[in-house]
């Protein structure tokens, strides 16, 4: 009797091992084109590789975001910031935001959440629809954080969404408070300085 | 019982979702679209028919008093793998259907199957056993992912069909689950009767 169940479960241990083995490079893969994907999409064109130039910043409000610096010819054109926020109206949003050197946000994705179908999961769309001020795009976060109407900012929340549009607009701003906290990314004069510096982070 | 005819009954006179009524957690769960539904019930169906094989196969060396954590672990196994390949090969649909993979464990169609006509039958008939069921599943989710996805957005595979304003935001979320649920098992025992 344990011995036929040890057996079994030996052999569906091999079984899953060998699985594992095969699979853990094609994971490793797909997870590392999709991230490269999004930051493509959301950074102006760039020529190095911001995955392994990738360093972590804190926040204002003491925690830290991963960013990845673009470059293009050695030199600083923008950053994808990977920010999350715990606000939403379900689970964990997480999103990967994009700003120049001047600090205006180019561009988002949503990497994952898990708002209601129809209502939160609208944001991949709305906050980049270009009707009334849904659009957050081309705003520049150093004129003070994003807010939604209903909290006297200049965002429109997605329509009976308004946790989840906050909870968006909370990642956004850690991701500017972030970015803007980084050295060597805002400011032109400061990133043509930093071409020498690969990598160009101080706070490691 | 010759193999077509329980290839049949899986689908039709012991169809898992409208005459068992087993393994709701996943029907109600991942059909918000016929897409979903879909996925979720091919992959049901393949740890089905692997498991029904595989546990057919060994029911002889099986004894009796640790039979059911011995079909966990065959089944537990069999999803594991169904699971990794989907999140290497096919990440987008790994994603949408995410947590529910894991739950075809505890999905009590595929263990009761095992059970049921796997423990009983021989290896050739408990395939197509796996096969009918799984297929029957299919099925259902399919046309309850479908029937929802189409009122509540308007949409069918992707497909616009009609303006999305026009859908019921009520038929994507949870409780529109139950209602075409119960609908479509009305309309299915109906027509079975008749």
């Amino acid at each position: 009797m344990f011995l036929s169940l040890t057996i079994i479960c030996v052999v569906a241990g091999a079984i899953l091992a060998g699985v594992n083995m095969y699979t853990t490079g094609p994971i490793a893969a797909t997870k590392a084109a999709a991230l490269e994907a999004a930051i493509k999409a959301v950074t102006p064109d760039f020529d190095n590789k911001p995955t392994d130039e990738a360093y972590m910043a804190a926040t204002a409000d003491g925690d830290s975001l991963k960013i990845y610096p673009a470059k293009k010819d050695g030199a600083i054109v923008g950053a994808a910031v990977e920010s999350n926020t715990k606000k939403g109206f379900s689970g964990e949003i997480r999103v990967i935001v994009g700003f120049d050197t001047e600090g205006k946000l180019l561009n988002y994705s949503v990497l994952q959440h898990a708002e209601t179908p129809g209502l939160g999961a609208k944001m991949q769309e709305w906050f980049r629809t270009d009707k009334n001020r849904q659009s957050v795009l081309g705003r520049k976060l150093a004129d003070g954080e994003l807010k939604v109407s209903k909290d006297g900012g200049d965002v429109d929340a997605i329509t009976a969404a308004t946790i989840s549009s906050r909870a968006f607009l909370n990642a956004v701003n850690r991701a500017y408070s972030a970015f803007s906290g980084a050295d060597g990314l805002t400011g032109a004069t400061q990133s043509s300085d930093n071409t020498t510096k690969e990598g160009g982070n101080d706070n490691e | 019982m010759s193999n077509l005819k329980i290839l049949i009954n899986g689908v039709i006179k012991e169809n898992p979702t409208f005459v068992l009524l087993l393994g709701m957690c996943p029907t109600l769960g991942t059909t918000s679209s016929a897409l979903n539904g879909m996925s979720m019930g091919l992959a049901t169906m393949f740890v089905l028919i692997c498991s029904n094989i595989v546990i057919s196969a060994l029911k002889n060396l099986i004894p009796d008093m640790v039979r059911i954590p011995a079909y966990i672990v065959v089944i537990a196994t069999f999803v594991t793998v169904v699971q990794m390949c989907m999140e290497a090969f096919v990440p987008a649909l790994y994603a949408s259907l995410g947590l529910f993979i894991p739950l075809i464990v505890v999905n009590c169609i595929v263990l009761g199957r095992a059970e049921a006509f796997a423990a009983k039958n021989g290896i050739i008939p408990s395939a197509f056993d796996g096969i009918g069921i799984g297929l029957g599943f299919t099925l259902a989710l399919t046309l309850l992912g479908a029937v929802r996805e189409l009122l509540g957005t308007g949409k069918l595979f992707n497909l616009t069909l009609m303006p999305e304003q026009y859908g019921s935001l009520i038929f994507v979320l949870a409780p529109g689950a139950f209602i075409v649920l119960g609908y479509l098992v009305a309309i299915v025992n109906k027509l079975r009767k008749a």
